[in-house]
């Protein structure tokens, strides 16, 4: 009688570490695995050696020190008793401050230019084709530096505006371009300012809540009650109101010539104005195109068939065209926010003070913590660009399509 | 009945009338005027905006450009001959195009050398970039590489050659043991290269740049538009292979691989290039061996290689991601390896999806070589920055000079992309 054996137990060879799909990838994460650890320890043992070799040690300490230099563009207080890590502060929120200015504005561009690219106007078409080709095909680098050179070089400086026979003049009496920066009037915060604010931000909330009434009664009955003239009126006439009755709290503060400079209003600064408005036409050129890309991926069946249904134009738009191509609109927009914010680094060639020229320039140079500062400039870096990335997912998974 | 017709009509035509034109407003330069300019009246607006800004674009450039100067020495010299009149002083551009090129300390009797590797450059690119060329001109874009090294550095054509070798002996081995495992080829193809070039770097010996047949230059005496030729060209180049292989690791099923990948991909797209230019200016050495020193141009090429190879890789993914799942399991159901399947089936199909997005990065990496001006190397705009606006017979010609830069780079960039739109075109295969 013959019994089944069970079949010879396999052995396990060497050789099978490589040829055996099941231990396969083992082996070569085994060997990832020791490479990386030996580069590790290399370059830490090169790093450890160095330092040593140079008197250094890695230290946070620094920060704490006195900085020793001037920022003159600051939202916060800050002056050269500070410490460097107010010093980093302020650098970062400039650079927060500059990438949305430049979001917001290179996004209007950006939509601008886009649809007119699309526009059945041949010479503004071609125009629009020509701005996008240009700017995008040319360093953003030599865009600050033209447009910094053009706030410096070109503009008057204050002398120009004193005496009878002044060169230039304010615009409309309460804005000077001059070329130390751009001067804007201020607003004077007088008591009771905040019932003012307050009530517009009870406005806009009223908006919101009107805006959501009007769709709920438009599902629930067909009654479709205007929308446009109501959301202007309340947002702006509540907050008039109060204004006026409470004597016109909030004044505004226009900058005057006062001796060899401007004094009062806002100062904008020439390496803001540069580095906002280069980065704002540079981006507005690649966000222009995603907009057209956007826009030309909805297929024309889709206004046809929103027409069909006997809806408006504007409807057609606002209902069928724009939810399709915002969703192919949005993310490469959002990625783009993203370059601007890390664009916003080359402020050091005009001597903006972001962070970069703050942290990775005067700090370092000044207490030669080389490593420290780098490092803490790239995680500032990343931490925005993990940020926005996770945003993204969000939205991206918020408006993807919902297939079965 | 006809008869009485006949009488009761005074007339019938019997031919036909010739065809008259079609009416003024419907043909030709109105018509086609009308339809494009004119449509609407805010359309007619738009056109008369746009004509206007054409004219004060022009008509501020346009005598600016032509009553240009090119043969003066200083920008004084060109105000004096102006005179108040518009005019550019273009002789800015002449008298120190050599610097705008090649920089300040490159030696002036060996220009030949950088013209010659620019030359080579194009017969080296042009079996890549155009396939109807014979195949065997790739033999010369292989040995390309160590040819402009030995032409832009000079010194003991030794160092090249060498490497060279190194890098054949690895292919000899690569060839010899890729049939039985890819792993064996690859992994002995490296270490062959490893060990020829430490062999040859025992053999080589001390003095041997000091009386080459080419004088040596030292990579910190490169300048001008040639150094922002070279880190892009070169930093592509590198960065292409690395991207594919980072693209590869980051779709592996090995979480090691997958992971140390995402990490790397990630971490660089997530941090701007000008922190990675302080890293290699001012960080870098620090993780070299202590006695040796790595000079900046090569420290910056690590850094820029290592910056566009996260974005290629980024592409590639989507290039892999875009693929029918179909391929990978026809691949899989032939009985091909992961590295078959990947060289005969994936990488084809998906580099050429990626086409437009690896073009996309090339030219914003080229564009972005113009940072290196910030860490204080003297490229282009450096060039223009530094010693050129500081110079007491040009401090203050700012338009030329900028307005030339542009335009170099525009050219370069611009030409780029319009070789990847012919490309897309020729590489389509689906009929639309």
């Amino acid at each position: 009688m013959t019994t089944i054996t069970d079949p010879p137990k396999e052995s396990f060879r060497l050789s099978q570490l490589i040829y055996d799909t099941r231990y396969r990838s083992l082996t070569f994460q085994a060997i990832a695995a020791l490479v990386l650890a030996l580069s590790i320890w290399y370059l830490g043992n090169n790093l450890i050696q160095n330092l040593r070799a140079a008197g250094l040690n890695i230290s946070f300490d620094f920060l704490g020190d006195t900085a020793n230099y001037d920022i003159s563009q600051r939202l916060i207080e800050y002056d050269s008793q500070s410490s460097h890590a107010r010093a980093a502060i302020v650098g970062v929120l400039n650079t927060l401050l500059v990438a949305v200015l430049a979001c917001i504005t290179a996004t209007i561009f950006g939509v601008i230019a886009g649809v007119l690219r699309l526009s059945n106007n041949w010479l503004v078409r071609k125009l629009m084709a020509v701005y996008v080709e240009i700017f995008r095909n040319i360093p953003v680098l030599i865009w600050i530096i033209i447009i910094f050179t053009i706030m410096t070089a070109v503009l008057p400086g204050p002398r120009a505006f004193r005496g009878d026979d002044a060169t230039s003049s304010m615009v409309l009496g309460s804005f000077a371009f001059t070329n130390r920066g751009i001067y804007i009037p201020a607003p004077i915060w007088g008591p009771g300012s905040m019932v003012v604010v307050a009530t517009f931000i009870a406005s806009i909330v009223g908006v919101f809540a009107y805006r959501r009434y009007t769709t709920n009664l438009l599902y629930a009955t067909g009654r479709l009650l205007p929308v446009l003239w109501p959301s202007i009126a309340m947002l702006l006439l509540p907050t008039l109101l109060v204004f006026v009755i409470l004597g016109k709290p909030i004044g505004l503060d226009f900058p005057e010539l006062k001796g060899f400079n401007f004094q009062g209003g806002i100062k904008i600064g020439g390496p803001l104005i540069a580095l906002w408005f280069a980065l704002s036409i540079y981006t507005g050129a690649f966000i222009a195109e995603n907009v057209r890309a956007g826009i030309q991926a909805v297929s024309k069946g889709q206004t046809e068939a929103a027409s069909a249904l006997g809806l408006r134009p504007g409807r057609v738009m606002n209902l069928v065209i724009l939810p399709q191509a915002l969703r192919v609109i949005i993310p490469p927009l959002i990625s783009q926010y993203l370059n601007i914010t890390k664009n916003s680094s080359l402020a050091i060639a005009v001597g903006y003070a972001d962070i970069t020229a703050t942290l990775g320039g005067i700090t370092l140079n000044q207490t030669g913590r080389a490593i420290e500062c780098v490092l803490l400039l790239m995680l500032f870096y990343l931490t925005i660009s993990l940020l926005i990335s996770a945003f993204m997912n969000v939205y991206n998974s918020s408006i993807k399509l919902k297939e079965r | 009945m006809s008869d009485t017709h006949a009488e009761s009509v005074a007339f019938v035509r019997e031919t036909t009338i010739p065809e008259s034109p079609p009416p003024a407003t419907e043909r030709g330069v109105v018509k086609w005027l009308r339809e494009n300019l004119f449509a609407t009246p805010a359309n007619s607006v738009l056109t008369i905006a746009a004509l206007y800004v054409i004219y004060l674009i022009l008509a501020s450039t346009l005598p600016w450009i032509f009553g240009g100067l090119w043969t003066t020495t200083s920008l004084a010299e060109c105000r004096e001959i102006l005179q108040g009149k518009t005019g550019a002083c273009f002789s800015v551009l002449t008298e120190r195009w050599n610097q705008l090129l090649y920089g300040f300390k490159y030696p002036v009797e060996e220009y030949w050398r950088p013209n010659l590797a620019f030359l080579l450059l194009f017969i080296a690119a042009a079996p890549v970039l155009f396939f109807d060329l014979p195949r065997k001109l790739l033999i010369f874009t292989g040995l390309y590489p160590f040819l402009a090294y030995w032409l832009i550095w000079g010194g003991s054509a030794l160092v090249p050659i060498v490497a060279l070798l190194g890098i054949l002996g690895g292919a000899l081995v690569y060839q010899r043991f890729v049939k039985s495992s890819f792993a064996a080829g690859f992994f002995g193809a490296i270490l062959a290269a490893f060990v020829i070039w430490i062999v040859a770097g025992m053999i080589i010996p001390e003095n041997a740049s000091e009386n080459a047949m080419l004088r040596a230059v030292p990579s910190r005496d490169l300048g001008g538009f040639m150094l922002n030729m070279m880190l892009g060209v070169t930093c592509v180049s590198l960065s292409l292979p690395i991207g594919i292989a980072l693209a590869l690791g980051r779709q592996s099923d090995m979480p090691l691989i997958k992971w140390v990948c995402v990490i790397f991909i990630e971490f660089i797209r997530g941090v701007p290039l000008i922190t990675l230019l302080f890293v290699a200016s001012v960080m870098l050495s620090y993780f070299f061996p202590p006695e040796s020193t790595v000079d900046l141009f090569l420290r910056v090429v690590i850094m820029i290689t290592m910056f566009s190879s996260a974005y290629i890789a980024e592409v590639i993914r989507g290039g892999l991601a875009a693929l029918p799942k179909g391929q990978y399991e026809g691949a899989d159901s032939l009985g091909l390896d992961y590295p078959q399947a990947m060289q005969l089936i994936i990488l084809p199909q998906a580099l050429k999806i990626s086409i437009p997005g690896i073009v996309n990065v090339a030219v914003g990496l080229f564009k972005d070589t113009t940072l290196v001006s910030v860490i204080s190397m003297f490229d282009l705009v450096g060039m223009i920055r530094g010693p050129i606006l500081a110079s007491t017979e040009w401090n203050g010609v700012y338009w030329e000079l900028l307005g030339f830069a542009a335009l170099l780079f525009f050219v370069v960039c611009y030409g780029i992309s319009q070789y990847s739109q012919w490309l897309e075109r020729r590489l389509a295969t689906d009929h639309r």
